[in-house]
């Protein structure tokens, strides 16, 4: 429902190609760079390689995710990276085997850890989303602070070292695979299935739209705007912590130093996806997309044999690109 | 016969085959003021950024003084003496009043600093001589909606155009800023200037203007002298057909009150203020702008967080109400006066707008049922006659009046019983101020309350069973619908 809404206004109605260009423009450079991938580079469509793109994608598809929520709503939240560490740090010493790192009683049971994990991640977002709301503090600042402080909280509670030794079940979100899918790759798609559900076809969906478009509206309207921008920020907290975890379990041990600049990675897949800044205006698959086109990008200049450098600059390309199409057809409107 | 200042023939332009302007045309003469009128969607903002140089015309030529001029910029439209007034502000908010006047013109002293203190003489006289008392230092944050109409208006009169376009001015004025404003306009006719003058507001047009235009569907139907037309005539000539009257009025107030409002005070804004309002009525709100009019239906819906004292009856019952959440569950509705800014979410559809403060009725638990929010979208879009291709268009493609229905046809699906209003036709033009006049009666006279605030004096009088007056942030008087009179309310009001 929502997608055609965002996508744009009467003037886009019609099948002019360049209105076309316009609106599906992510979408058709996503094809295009596949297509051309695939012609220059037999392995590209590999089963193989397709699963690999795609759990390369994951935890910055998860963390994208939470990231759209937030912006939708008017928000930004720059904390995911340290909070991705400082989740992964507590849940992984939950469920190590190694003595030195382990919490007193452990190893504990996978589930556990994850549900811990998880909840340090939605309690980072409750402290974001509660100084948002309730002070009126521009999230860009408070998001700041906390990639600051969870950072620091990460590297207290395990003194700086790594936490090693993870048990299996819990390096499974990780590792493991059902029916020959990754594990990440599952849990991104679950991912994403609730949250496009969440965004399009539930009743907080719609207040998250309205909260974004526009705060008085809302408010005049009977929506609590400041639950709407608390719930934001723990939904993008507690996926935070969800990717954190995927990433300790992927490589076996939990680091101080996981996860910094991931924010801007995740921020990148929302606005190629199209998700205004400005808020109110953007869809979930969007960042979909745009998280794809990221990992497409970075696995096809891999098998090209390019410098990791010139992805860099590339995506820099790419992402300024998206935002002057995203004006362009604002323009229109 | 004299030549014309300023003369527009046979302008045209489309978008994407679809002619926004055929036939626009216009003739002004020095030292007068013309009346550009029309209903949203007739083809004059089209006319008019034509004729500033913001859009390219397909056919048709403008001549300024007898020599045919085409403007590329605003710019260029500015250096040959035509300027003009919008009527969407655009201040900047952390600059004084003399800086946005003179903002990209500021007078210089030696390597580039900038005269302060010549710019702000300058600023100084430049509002003297309009008969505006806004000190030139002041920061453009610390004024008033009205205050910076006026700079903004003093701003486009500093470029001593010849020919000043005035889209809406009043707009977001008061009584007392409107007569202003006519006072400044009456001075530039007098100095010999033309002035092209566009309002929704008959009664203003009939007060000032010498002559008028009026363009319909994108063509130019009728022009003439002042003198010759009557208000009917204009309204025949703007919606292209007789109305059977301008305001639709067909409740009657029941005894029972529904709304009491006892010795309510907010800081600062608000003192002791008191009224009922009964089933079936429509009671006005009257009173300048900055009165306390919308403060006490903010206190009212929750939306105040500096009541001090107070207590509002609903049929009765005394009741709090902290947040447009609990108005909503009582059955109140706002239609607040600034429908941009906090009736209508811009960025979505007429669906999704309409269904904002009402979703708790349109969902299974969290999730929407898309079925009921289409067909609530389809009933309200019926029941109002709202104009759009589809629900699924941005609401911001609809003209005003339409915007204004959506709002409308939000608050009615949360099915109200006291419907607050707050300048319910500002910026509407005239049809659809109509239907809205015929929405709020039908209301009424099912047995719901209206309590409107309206600065529009033919409104207060044509559709309120009472006024109450305020002034001050207090209640200055009450009349009822057979005594009241514009002198008698303005009387109370000042």
């Amino acid at each position: 429902m929502q997608e055609r809404v965002a996508a744009g206004g009467p003037a886009l109605r019609r099948a002019d190609p360049r209105d076309l260009a316009r609106r599906y423009g992510i979408l058709i450079a996503f094809a295009v760079l596949c297509v051309v991938l695939a012609l220059v580079n037999d392995n590209f469509l590999s089963t193989r390689n397709i699963l690999n793109v795609l759990r390369q994608t994951a935890i910055n598809g998860i963390l994208a995710i939470g990231m759209t929520f937030v912006i939708l709503a008017r928000g930004i939240d720059l904390s995911v990276g340290s909070v991705v560490a400082l989740a992964g740090i507590v849940a992984a010493s939950l469920a190590t085997t190694s003595s030195t790192a382990m919490v007193a009683g452990g190893p504990y049971p996978a589930a556990l850890a994850i549900l811990v994990g998880l909840a340090v991640g939605a309690a980072c977002g409750a402290v974001n989303g509660a100084i948002v709301a309730r002070f009126n503090v521009p999230s860009f600042v408070v998001t700041l602070a906390m990639l600051s402080a969870a950072r620091g909280l990460a590297l207290l509670y395990a003194e700086g070292r790594p936490v090693p030794a993870l048990t299996e079940g819990f390096r499974a979100m990780g590792t493991g695979s059902v029916l020959g899918v990754p594990m990440p790759v599952v849990i991104f798609a679950g991912v994403f299935l609730v949250a496009w559900w969440v965004l399009n076809q539930s009743r907080f969906g719609r207040q998250v739209y309205a909260v974004g478009g526009n705060p008085h509206a809302a408010t005049v309207s009977g929506i609590s705007v400041p639950f709407v921008r608390l719930s934001v920020f723990v939904i993008s907290g507690a996926l935070a912590g969800l990717a954190g975890m995927m990433l300790a379990a992927r490589t076996g041990s939990a680091l101080t130093q996981a996860g910094i600049a991931y924010e801007l990675d995740a921020i990148a897949a929302v606005v190629i996806g199209g998700t205004s800044l400005a808020g109110g205006v953007g869809r979930v698959t969007g960042t979909l997309i745009g998280a794809l086109l990221i990992g497409v990008m970075n696995n096809g200049l891999d098998l090209m044999g390019v410098e990791s450098y010139y992805q860099q600059v590339i995506k820099g390309v790419l992402i300024v690109a998206a935002v002057m199409l995203d004006q362009s057809r604002s323009r229109r409107d | 016969m004299t030549a014309a200042l300023f003369e527009a023939e046979g302008l045209k332009k489309s978008f994407g085959g679809v002619a926004a302007l055929r036939d626009g045309r216009l003739r002004l003469m020095p030292g007068s003021v013309h009346a550009l009128c029309g209903g949203n969607g007739a083809g004059k903002s089209t006319f008019l950024s034509i004729v500033m140089g913001i859009q390219e015309r397909d056919a048709g030529t403008i001549r300024l003084e007898g020599r045919e001029v085409r403007f590329a910029s605003p710019r260029e439209a500015l250096a040959a003496g035509i300027s003009i007034i919008e009527q969407e502000l655009s201040p900047i908010p952390a600059m004084t009043v003399a800086e946005n006047i003179f903002l990209g013109r500021e007078p210089l002293r030696a390597f580039g600093r900038v005269d302060f203190a010549h710019m702000n003489r300058a600023a100084q006289e430049l509002l003297d001589r309009l008969g505006f008392a806004i000190p030139p230092d002041r920061m453009m944050m610390d004024l008033t909606v009205a205050q910076v109409q006026l700079v903004e208006i003093a701003k486009a009169l500093s470029h001593e155009a010849r020919v000043i376009i005035m889209d809406e001015p009043t707009s977001a004025l008061g009584e007392h800023e409107a007569d202003q404003l006519f006072a400044a306009v009456a001075r530039l006719r007098a100095e010999g200037k033309g002035i092209i003058y566009v309002s929704h507001r008959l009664s203003e047009i009939f007060r000032i203007a010498d002559s008028y235009t009026v363009f319909r569907d994108g063509a130019h139907v009728g022009s003439g002298a002042m003198a010759d037309l009557t208000r009917e005539g204009l309204i025949q000539m703007i919606v292209g057909r007789p109305l059977a009257e301008e305001f639709v009025k067909a409740n009657r107030p029941g005894g029972e009150v529904t709304l009491a409002v006892e010795g309510l005070s907010r800081a600062r804004l608000l003192r002791d203020v008191s009224f009922a309002a009964h089933r079936g009525e429509i009671l006005a709100l009257y009173g300048l702008m900055g009165a306390g009019r919308t403060e006490i239906l903010e206190a009212v819906f929750g939306l105040a967080d500096d009541v001090t004292g107070g207590t509002v009856r609903l049929h009765g019952a005394p009741v709090r109400i902290r947040s447009p959440r609990e108005a909503i569950a009582r059955g109140l509705a706002l239609v607040t006066e600034d429908r941009k800014g906090s009736g209508l979410v811009l960025s979505q559809s007429v669906r999704a707008n309409i269904a904002m403060a009402g979703l708790e009725g349109l969902s299974l638990g969290p999730a929407m049922s898309v079925r009921r929010e289409k067909e609530a979208a389809r009933r309200m879009i019926e029941m109002f006659g709202i104009r759009t291709a589809s629900d699924q268009l941005d609401v911001s493609g609809l003209s005003g009046g339409n915007q204004q229905k959506v709002v409308l046809g939000k608050w009615f699906l949360t099915e109200p019983r006291i419907l607050l209003l707050d300048e319910p036709t500002r910026g509407v033009d005239v049809g659809a101020k109509r239907e809205i006049y015929r929405i709020m009666s039908d209301f009424a006279a099912g047995g719901g309350t209206v309590v409107m605030v309206s600065s529009e004096i033919e409104e207060v009088l044509g559709m309120a069973d009472r006024v109450v007056v305020i002034r001050d942030g207090r209640v200055a008087g009450e009349v009822g619908r057979a005594e009241a009179t514009a002198e008698a309310l303005v009387h109370l009001a000042a």
